[in-house]
């Protein structure tokens, strides 16, 4: 069969675009692999409110969408459809060919061919299947959205993930459970759900088959295992395999679709109207980088216009044009984004799409001459390019250095996640391009320039902060390229006590504790933030390193030999005052900590609990502490009746106590992966949720800490008064939630009270003095006076 | 680490409640009266709505320290300021009252006043002492952790005795089901192991196992007679378990009592607080009505 387009993919994206091509009354058909439309948002959670960011864009689709029940969107695409010709069950294994003949072959063996195809698959990928005999047996299935809806069976779960043990562990509550479980410990899953399953099965309620792979599944209900010790024959009413997905770049690849880097979160190259290097294949939603419902279906219709070969503005236009409104140019929204790609040599590469995604995304600044752009020690981790203009970064030395149009700036901070390192100041009237972090490393993971750009210019920079202020620019330049950057994870040596000293350590991102053996036993005698080094000690006196050097949290550093070191000695004069003076300050601090060792185990505790990549953290001084928890109830009082904080929770040692609280990480990984951005930085540190939190979960998932979670609103809080002469309505700390389905939650975390006047409200209410925020280099105050 | 509430910004509220007292007796000591010392005089009328005052602020306490957004001072400031002054309110109070006393509601105010000092006094003292021995006595590890631990050697011995005769099964499940620590505050308070346990052949009511005891002893008299090498060891293994869970039981007990220490005065001092501020408010009218 030949259509004008076919689209592969139900989902916001490739729906869109069906009702616009029905719309159009061309001869199209959609496939989808699944037998429903909207395949991720079926498994929401029933009545899970579905949130319609980013706000500020338009709806432009022949569909339906604003925020609601997940029911209520769903009904409402179901019904916008109408007679759209969509095949259901019509799974897509290779796409060949291009304009004007694209052939589309399915896993049933039956070829379509088209004049054009739109690839809307997404980035879930499909779910793994267990690849023996049987495995598409009606009773096996590989996802499961009610765990209550079965009971009384034998239900075999086959995998060792948190799926597969969240699914075992509900499902063992009304049936009999038998996990299976390829090796010989559950070691992908979280601390959490690894008790959850040990404990089930050491107490018999669910039992484990370990170092087991499945052979094959008979059609009479049942399972055939290959064990350690031989076969084994399992009758089950019901097999639930939970193996994780398939990315979908395999396939994606397989049509001939080309990425610009091996990186696994890189992004295809796409047109600006939504073409791949494939002619007449197009790629639209999550997998082209747009994961927002909004976003998705926007792209379903334009993409469509674009095969008619009809010239439309995208919907974002107006936005862009607003944006450009305030600068001195003149031009048009196309031309002013040619001429900031013209003005910034590091965007030349990048397609036009992402570009101009880049700069949606991103505050276009004007400072007048003399205005300061950011300030040295502010907490923001954005990324500024000079489109126009001339700025003053400075120094210590008082000599500032002057970067222009072309150059870039606040790199140090996006790549550290540390405060700023120097205040920058408009030295002319400028323009500037200020791109969130979040999109800069996009950019990073898919073009290999950007980031060699970036590193080198942070490496560069580095050097000149720290060692060599009078170095010349290509003196530095040719060190940052013989230099090698090294990737530890926590708790990784990057050299011990006794090795050759052959090299000297800048630390990028994360953190290290350096110790030295005393008496038998290891002991931390400092700390090391990023932004600085280590190392240098057996490079200006001993030939062999003087203490054992280990990440706390993954650490990024960038390594210098020694000859490299020893040339840049000699060329430049300062240099080995100034390493000597770093080494002056690290003996006195190692013999202080050596006179008392326990202060060294109390920051090795500490680092343990992962402190290491904190900026400032609530601790609790046991000694002092009468668990009243009024820290949680000020908590709760404070932000809409929901504590962030958990007293009682977390480790202990020396009468430190570590609560369940948020760090505010240097490189916070709930920011990692948030679809409508909303997990901000203040410059002051904090990290906090905006309002436009869309509820899908992932920081709180992300977070290894456990301290963010989802909270519904509750109820307003009575009348203080009021509530002690008559106790009516909930007292502080135990309001209620409003909406008792708990659908419409969004992710909640530690904001530091940013908004409140007086700082932090856990540390202001207690009455005890035992509650204290502090960052990691104060750590070692902790032990100084003593308790 | 920090510092405690009495140390509070190098003892500020201390300085002020010795400045509160010294000039109550300075004052005391220069007045002369007419007829002896009483609430009636100058002085007394004086002391009278300074104590009377202090009784209202330092009540407001448990406004403010439910204010969490309030910015006047920190919740330890107040704590500190609030003992201190706390204290300077007895002498303000006795030299208002001009050491005459009475079956009277004047006298009553006096006394419910003294108990609700007294009672924080209480409450300082278990503030400063006990929170650094819970730490000690928890070893690091939370008060839901040592329950879990509990929980976890419940278990253990719930397995251990499935390979024994049934009669250690019932003997293990009635040793759980009957464990009983800190039902009721004042066994709490007095650190009493209340746990029950039915041994085979025995009384059905039960028997004290306070400690583990009754079960360790009944476990060692069958493992000495147990004839089956294996049987013998299986019972040491259940046995060693029932040690490990006395030693978590004393720990948790301890726990139970320090805690309830922390929180028991407060039953006394808020009580008593409202009965002070009823006592006051009619001593002040009685005041006014018989002037």
């Amino acid at each position: 069969m030949t259509f004008d387009l076919i689209i592969v993919g139900g989902g916001p994206a490739g729906l869109s675009a069906a009702a616009h091509a029905e719309h159009l009354g061309m001869n199209y058909v959609l496939l989808e692999g699944s037998s429903a439309i909207a395949n991720t948002i079926q498994r929401y959670q029933k009545g899970k409110h579905v949130m319609a960011e980013p706000m500020v864009v338009p709806l432009r689709s022949d569909l339906s969408f604003s925020a609601g029940s997940r029911e209520a969107v769903l009904d409402g695409w179901s019904s916008g459809l109408g007679d759209a010709s969509v095949r259901f069950n019509a799974e897509v294994t290779a796409i060949a060919g291009e304009k004007p003949s694209l052939e589309v072959t399915l896993a049933n063996g039956e070829t379509l061919s088209a004049a054009a195809v739109v690839l809307a698959i997404g980035l879930q990928g499909n779910p793994r299947k267990l690849g023996v005999v049987g495995e598409a047996e009606p009773f096996v299935q590989y996802t499961l959205d009610d765990p209550d809806e079965f009971s009384g069976e034998t239900i075999v779960v086959v995998g060792a993930g948190d799926a597969a043990i969240e699914n075992a562990v509900a499902l063992s509550r009304q049936n009999s459970v038998i996990i299976v479980n390829r090796r010989d410990e559950f070691a992908r899953a979280k601390d959490g759900n690894l008790n959850l399953i040990t404990r089930a099965i050491d107490d018999g309620s669910i039992k484990c088959f370990y170092s087991t792979n499945v052979g094959s599944v008979e059609s009479g209900k049942a399972i055939n295992l290959n064990t350690e010790t031989g076969q084994a024959r399992v009758e089950c009413d019901r097999i639930i395999a939970r193996l994780g997905a398939i990315p979908p770049r395999g396939f994606v690849e397989s049509c001939g679709i080309e990425f610009p880097s091996e990186d696994r979160n890189a992004l295809p190259e796409l047109s600006n109207k939504y073409e791949s290097n494939v002619p007449g294949l197009h790629i639209i939603g999550a997998l082209g980088g747009y994961p927002l419902i909004k976003q998705a279906m926007n792209q379903g219709y334009e993409v469509v216009e674009f095969i008619k070969g009809n010239e439309i503005l995208p919907a974002d236009h107006g936005i862009l044009e607003a944006k450009f409104r305030p600068l001195p140019f003149n031009t048009d929204v196309d031309a002013t984004l040619t001429l900031i790609r013209s003005r910034a040599p590091m965007f030349e590469d990048i397609n036009g799409l992402v570009l101009r995604e880049l700069v949606l995304a991103s505050e276009i600044l004007t400072p007048k001459r003399g205005n300061i752009v950011f300030r040295k020690n502010d907490y923001t981790n954005t990324f500024i390019s000079i489109i126009d203009g001339q700025v003053e970064i400075e120094t210590e030395s008082g000599t500032p250095i002057t970067l222009e149009a072309g150059q870039f700036f606040g790199e140090m901070s996006l790549l550290s996640g540390r405060r700023r390192s120097a205040t920058v100041k408009a030295s002319t009237d400028c323009v500037l391009l200020e791109s969130p972090r979040r999109e800069i490393i996009k950019l990073m993971n898919t073009y290999e320039p950007v980031r060699t750009s970036i590193d080198r210019t942070f490496i560069v920079r580095t050097l000149r902060a720290g060692l060599v202020p009078d170095a010349l620019q290509l003196e530095l330049e040719a060190i940052a390229s013989s230099t090698e950057q090294r990737n530890y994870n926590a708790d990784e040596v990057l050299f011990s006590e006794g090795d050759e000293a052959d090299g000297l350590y800048l630390i990028r991102s994360g953190s290290v504790s350096v110790s030295r053996r005393i008496g038998g036993r290891d002991i931390v005698t400092s700390y090391v933030a990023a932004g600085n080094y280590v190392g240098e000690m057996g490079l200006v006196g001993q030939s062999s390193r003087s203490a054992t050097v280990k990440a706390t949290v993954a650490t990024e550093a960038i390594f210098l030999s020694a000859d490299v070191f020893q040339t840049m000695m000699m060329r430049n004069t300062g240099l080995r005052e100034r390493v000597q003076s770093t080494v002056k300050v690290r003996l006195s601090e190692n013999l202080r900590m050596e006179a008392a060792p326990e202060a060294g185990d109390l920051i090795s505790f500490l680092m343990q609990q992962g402190l290491g990549e904190a900026t400032d953290v609530l601790l609790i001084d046991e000694s002092l502490c009468v668990g009243c928890d009024n820290c949680e109830t000020a908590c709760a009082e404070t932000h809409g009746g929901t504590s962030r904080l958990d007293r009682a929770a977390g480790p202990s040692y020396a009468q430190v106590h570590v609560p369940t609280s948020c760090r505010h990480c240097e490189d916070p990984h709930c920011m990692r992966d948030c679809p409508p951005d909303a997990i901000r930085r203040a410059p002051n540190g904090e990290v906090y949720i905006q309002e436009s939190c869309i509820g899908c979960g992932n920081c709180e998932r992300n977070c290894p800490y456990g301290v963010i979670q989802m909270a519904g609103e509750k109820e307003p809080a009575p009348n203080l008064i009021n509530w002690l002469l008559t106790g009516k309505g909930s007292g502080p700390g135990q309001r209620e939630e409003l909406d008792a389905s708990g659908l419409q939650k969004k992710a909640v975390k530690c904001d530091m009270c940013k908004d409140l006047s007086g700082g932090p409200a856990c540390v202001r209410a207690c009455p005890t003095g035992a509650a204290l925020r502090m960052s990691p280099s104060e750590f070692v105050n902790l032990t100084k006076g003593g308790s | 680490m920090h510092e405690s509430i009495l140390a509070f910004r190098k003892r500020r509220y201390l300085w002020v409640a010795l400045g509160v007292i010294g000039a109550s007796f300075v004052a005391y000591w220069i007045h002369d009266p007419q007829e002896p010392p009483n609430g009636g005089t100058w002085l007394g009328y004086t002391l009278g709505v300074v104590g009377a005052g202090l009784i209202v602020w330092l009540t407001w306490f448990g406004v403010r320290k439910r204010r969490y957004a309030s910015t006047a001072g920190t919740v330890q400031g107040w704590l500190s300021a609030h003992v201190y002054l706390g204290m300077a309110l007895v002498v303000v109070s006795l030299l208002h009252s001009g050491f005459q006393y009475g079956w009277n509601v004047h006298t009553l105010a006096l006394v419910l006043m003294l108990v609700v000092v007294i009672s924080g006094a209480y409450g300082v003292f278990v503030y400063l002492k006990y929170p650094q021995r819970i730490s000690e006595n928890r070893g690091g590890v939370s008060n839901s952790e040592l329950l879990m631990q509990l929980e976890d050697l419940d278990k253990r011995s719930v397995r251990a005795a499935r390979d024994l005769p049934p009669e250690y099964a019932e003997f293990v499940d009635s040793g759980i089901r009957r464990t009983q620590l800190g039902a009721t505050l004042w066994q709490r308070l007095r650190n009493d192991d209340q746990s029950r346990i039915v041994l085979p052949g025995g009384d059905p009511a039960g028997v004290t196992n306070a400690g583990q005891e009754a079960a360790l002893d009944w476990l060692a008299e069958k493992q000495s007679t147990a004839s089956d090498p294996d049987v013998a060891a299986k019972i040491g293994e259940l046995s060693a378990l029932l040690r490990n869970k006395r030693r978590l039981m004393k720990q948790l007990a301890v726990d139970l009592k320090l805690q309830a220490s922390l929180e028991i005065w407060l039953f006394v001092h808020v009580p008593m607080t409202a009965a002070l501020l009823v006592a006051l408010f009619a001593h002040i009218l009685v005041v006014f009505l018989y002037w």
